[in-house]
């Protein structure tokens, strides 16, 4: 993962959001253009150039107690404003892993 | 078994109070994550993609059933109903919430275990050979002396804050299966003349973005000279290890950068100056923590019984006899290896139910207690042979009989893309997919002893280095491709792989394996010849030939 202060350096090329892991759980969030956090990719604000990626890194770097290891990640704009993961670690992000569980890969019933 | 003391007992429990108390300051805002990142790394809390990673100690690769079962409680409670276990006699939980780790972590300490310095710039879990103090040959039982350095570096503040982490590992058998040599410490267990216990002492091994081999420092250190000569070398380490480079910052690149004459004579004279200080052993030390291992009280039992001779009419059982059954110093009795490695699974992977369901098995056939070994399987280390029939038939039950073990599909694998952070490509399904271009059974077996190992980036925690054929994922314009070398070993006779030529992607992998399999067959002297040994004997060019001629 990039640090926060490796990232001032880095100039996006493209639609970009940011992303984060939430304190308590852990689980993945995106910074909102409402200045909080979404477990939905879809509420991800959307920024298009470097200072604007910045700003926001800013604002989710300074919620410290909300996040952790806010960064800045590609993504791709669809058909109809469609919001998908630039990447393949971020589709597994959101998406979760691209394998089945270990109790589905042996025949045995998951636990919740 | 080692039984935990009132001291070990208080540790732990004051360690999930000084924890539980850091994630409330935390989660109230006291703490910030920089203050806290290190405090939870230091209680095995990593952040992984999709959640915290929850990493817990098992010390020498011992557990007793109580504690399997805690740990799939665990796994049921706090995670997702399955644990992973890693290369270094660990088992990782993948989606535990921090709110609730102070919780999992009393919950474990309940039954001696924990999680202390399985991460972060200290020494780690010290680990052994998972057949410790049964295999045939033996010299010692290695876990007396893993025990002594469990207690001396835990906690201890002189080696909390080291350049980087620092691994041990012990072996007291002539065949090394605790990978003794890719670690910054490794420890070999010798008799002298007068027969008395001493230790072979390696230093800078390890995997890694810059592998090596470990180098021999000392060709013997008496074992109560081994505190002293240990601290020796963790003080010359903490005296030159480069603190400003992260990835020159194992003892690995120190003893490279000073040579290892140089690094031998820096800690003699260190040693010399302490050695017979407060760190020498007595005897009566060794003996104490040797009177707390307890050992079961075997049987008279025939070589082979006739339940076992009966069951060899069963092709199954044969099968998984044949790879999964190994000789054990008491006769009638074995060790089995129980093979993580499904068809299609993730390697490694053991649901809550299976770990309850072997514990189960532990208390019935194996006197209640397991072995976790670096291959990332498990093992039941005190089996009668004349129960290996049922324990198959129960084993078969819960998705635990795959008779793989050694074979080709017995693959190592980090977590990789799917879960890791750091990770710039999948293992996982690579591995997957391996096992089952290779399940045919009669295939695997005509092919032999074969370790396919897979790591995810060139932090190598799938030790790929080693593997007899070693699979790197790195990423390369965004997409995932993988580095092939062979003719790695991790064993008495370590060697780091070859590369064989230019990364292929990930719909290539499993063809190139088989590309390198096929000639491997079609070049062995014999049919008893390893793949490593044909390597060895012949190189890589043949295996690239293969491979690259049509790409």
């Amino acid at each position: 993962m990039t640090s926060p202060l490796e990232q001032k350096k880095i100039k996006i090329a493209g639609p970009s959001i940011v992303t984060a892991n939430r304190t308590w759980d852990g689980a993945v969030i995106y910074r909102t253009a409402g200045q909080g956090w979404s477990a939905d990719l879809a509420d991800a604000a959307i920024v298009r150039t470097s200072d604007e990626a910045r700003a926001l890194l800013a604002e989710s770097v300074a919620d410290d107690l909300g996040a952790i290891g806010a960064y800045i990640a590609p993504v791709e704009i669809g058909d109809g404003g469609k919001i998908e993961p630039g990447n393949l670690r971020e589709q597994i992000r959101r998406s979760g892993v691209t394998i089945g569980l270990p109790a589905n890969a042996i025949g045995l019933p998951v636990q919740a | 078994m080692y039984a935990y003391d009132e001291i070990d007992r208080t540790l732990v429990n004051e360690r999930v109070a000084e924890f539980r108390d850091q994630v409330k300051r935390r989660l109230s805002g006291e703490l910030t994550e920089d203050e806290f990142k290190m405090l939870r790394l230091q209680n095995g809390v990593y952040l992984q993609l999709h959640a915290y990673m929850f990493r817990v100690a098992i010390p020498y690769g011992t557990l007793s059933s109580k504690q399997l079962r805690r740990l799939a409680h665990v796994a049921r409670r706090y995670d997702r109903g399955y644990g992973h276990f890693t290369t270094r006699q660990n088992i990782q939980f993948n989606w535990i919430k921090l709110a609730e780790l102070p919780d999992a972590l009393a919950d474990l300490a309940e039954v001696g275990i924990h999680a202390m310095q399985t991460s972060g710039n200290n020494t780690r879990n010290v680990t052994s050979d998972q057949w410790a103090g049964v295999a045939p040959g033996e010299i010692e039982d290695p876990r007396i002396w893993s025990e002594i350095l469990r207690q001396y570096t835990t906690l201890h503040p002189e080696f909390s804050f080291l350049p980087r982490k620092f691994k041990f590992a012990i072996t007291a058998s002539a065949h090394d299966r605790a990978a003794i040599k890719v670690h910054d410490i490794g420890l070999r267990l010798l008799k002298n003349e007068a027969g008395e216990t001493g230790f072979e002492v390696l230093v800078g091994g390890g995997l890694g973005r810059t592998p090596f081999i470990g180098k021999t420092i000392k060709p013997f250190v008496h074992g109560r000279d081994l505190l002293s000569y240990v601290e020796a070398i963790m003080r010359v380490y903490n005296q030159y290890g480069r603190r400003d480079n992260i990835y020159k910052a194992r003892i690995k690149i120190l003893v490279h950068e000073l040579g290892v004459e140089k690094f031998a004579a820096e800690v003699e004279e260190e040693w010399q100056q302490m050695r017979d200080g407060a760190l020498k052993l007595d005897e009566e030390v060794v003996e104490d923590i040797r009177s707390r291992f307890y050992y079961p009280t075997y049987e008279k039992l025939p070589h082979m019984p006739d339940e076992l001779r009966k069951a060899a009419q069963d092709p199954k059982f044969e099968a998984w006899r044949t790879n999964s059954v190994f000789p054990h110093k008491a006769q009638g009795y074995a060790i089995v290896t129980i093979s993580l490695k499904p068809v299609g699974g993730p390697p490694g992977d053991a649901t809550a139910d299976q770990m309850d369901a072997l514990a189960d098995l532990a208390d019935k056939y194996s006197f209640g207690e397991i072995r976790v070994g670096h291959e990332q399987n498990l093992a039941l280390p005190h089996v009668a042979r004349r129960d290996l029939p049922e324990l198959w038939k129960a084993l078969d039950k819960i998705g635990l009989a795959t008779p793989n073990v050694n074979l080709i599909s017995d693959i190592i694998a980090c977590p990789g893309l799917d879960y890791c952070s750091l990770a710039n490509a999948r293992s996982i399904p690579i591995a997957q997919e391996l096992t089952r271009r290779f399940a045919n059974h009669d295939t695997a077996n005509l092919i032999g002893r074969l370790h396919i190992n897979i790591s995810g980036c060139i932090n190598a925690c799938g030790h790929h280095h080693v593997g007899h054929i070693g699979i790197l994922g790195v990423e390369k314009n965004g997409e995932e491709v993988y580095q092939i070398t062979i003719g790695g070993r991790a064993d008495e006779k370590a060697e780091l792989g070859t590369l064989i030529g230019p990364a292929v992607k990930f719909d290539e992998v499993a063809d190139v394996i088989e590309d390198v399999v096929e000639a491997y067959l079609a070049l062995r002297a014999r049919p008893d010849e390893l793949f490593v040994d044909t390597v060895k004997r012949l190189g890589v060019e043949p295996f690239r030939e293969r491979v690259y001629a049509t790409r």
